[in-house]
């Protein structure tokens, strides 16, 4: 019921898809914004960028919402929330996350409050790419079912480092971007499972990446990957990747697919499945 | 003996000479030539005039001028067979303070011209990473 009265927010948010472009601020190019990754920090889906949600330059602010599903063999997803950019330095977000199985043993959630600073750099413009520094902030809900599984915490904060950067003309006279994203967490299943495990309760540094290229004005394709903890021992979990195609057909909104593997959850093998986003900017 | 030299030494010059490599002019072709880029600043122009934001600064702006300049100017970044007869780009920027967003706007401007014209994408993202070399020579001067 909760899954329809999301898909249902789904389709009232895609009615403003076709607001006139002209009415939001920001003037950077066609598709510079991003996504909005799921635990609301501009990104790809799963993997956080560089780059701050919108289009704002250093003398504009906006405003981003976002609303993301992903649905794998025996488990649901959905995310939501809006983040703030103020010109073209800072990124303020708010996510929640639900996840639930299908069969309704699992029920976690948790809130996510995101900071990310643009240290420099400018994604399409510099030689160099554009670097960010951010954090996430999160605090997960189910705190008896993750301690018996031998979380550590129920409130934990990511770091990470991302370098991103855009050829306006790259191989085949194609926009490509590129990005790499050094996390650091003791987040169980980005932190649903709570943080720190009984293989380890430290800190463990991650690799995440994305690769993506403009295959058409307003379609692009790419490819993320993204390393995961694995601190828990009665719940081993992967590393996600995903294969995506973001469709921009306005700087107001951007509307991701993509096919994604989050391997290993909560005992279940191999569990792949369909993402949706659609993120809306102001 | 010195007459073999002389005669390599010429032949050699000479191929040097025609060895110095060819201005490509893959795009200016690509872009339709001095007409295909008369036609886009034409519409850009039109597309400068619908932007609010960046209007301002044609407002003393002699029109003509300003198209037979930017065609010159995309004709030699291009590789065309022109000479560039207008200002340098910097001082003629200077005292504008074009922003970011503004050079962003004015971009756009550009790129729905490119898009009316039915440039191809390679075609285009090739003159936009040109145009997008040049930013910090007319931003915030």
């Amino acid at each position: 019921m909760k899954f329809l009265k999301s898909w249902f927010s789904l389709f009232v948010l895609s009615q403003l898809i076709f607001i006139p472009s002209q009415v939001i601020a920001g003037g950077k190019l066609i598709g510079t914004s991003g996504g909005t990754q799921i635990e609301g920090s501009g990104g790809g889906g799963l993997v956080p960028w560089a780059t701050l949600s919108g289009y704002g330059t250093r003398d504009e602010k906006s405003v981003t919402t976002f609303f993301s599903a992903v649905s794998v063999d025996d488990f649901r997803m959905t995310s939501y929330g809006a983040s703030y950019t103020y010109h073209d330095r800072i990124e303020v977000s708010f996510a929640h996350q639900s996840f639930k199985s299908g069969d309704k043993k699992t029920d976690l959630s948790q809130d996510i409050i995101g900071l990310k600073v643009r240290l420099f750099g400018d994604l399409v413009y510099t030689p160099w790419p554009q670097v960010a520094l951010g954090a996430q902030f999160k605090n997960a809900n189910n705190t008896d079912d993750n301690q018996f599984l031998g979380a550590k915490n129920n409130q934990g904060v990511d770091y990470y480092f991302a370098a991103t950067k855009a050829w306006l003309d790259g191989p085949f006279h194609r926009s490509f971007v590129l990005n790499t994203t050094l996390r650091y967490s003791k987040a169980n299943q980005l932190g649903l499972r709570g943080f720190g495990g009984d293989k380890q309760s430290s800190y463990k540094s991650l690799l995440e990446a994305s690769a993506g290229v403009f295959i058409t004005r307003y379609w692009m394709l790419g490819v993320e990957y993204r390393q995961k903890p694995d601190l828990l021992r009665a719940a081993k979990e992967d590393d996600w990747k995903d294969i995506f195609v973001t469709f921009f057909p306005n700087k107001t909104a951007a509307l991701s697919f993509a096919f994604v593997d989050l391997g290993r959850i909560d005992g279940k093998e191999k569990q792949s499945g369909a993402y949706l986003s659609l993120q809306l900017t102001y | 003996m010195y007459r073999c030299f002389w005669a390599g030494l010429f032949i050699f010059t000479l191929s040097a000479c025609q060895s110095i490599p060819k201005q490509d002019d893959s795009l200016y072709l690509a872009l339709g030539g001095k007409g295909g880029i008369s036609k886009i600043i034409d519409i850009f122009i039109y597309e400068i005039g619908q932007t609010e934001k960046i209007i301002h600064h044609f407002e003393d702006t002699d029109i003509d001028r300003f198209r037979e300049k930017q065609i010159e100017h995309i004709c030699i970044l291009t590789g065309g067979p022109c000479t560039y007869t207008g200002d340098e780009i910097i001082p003629v920027h200077q005292g504008m303070n074009i922003s970011e967003s503004e050079f962003n706007e004015t971009t756009n401007a550009l790129i729905r011209a490119l898009n009316i014209a039915g440039v191809s994408i390679g075609t285009r993202n090739r003159l936009l990473a040109v145009i997008a070399s040049l930013r910090a020579e007319v931003i915030y001067q």
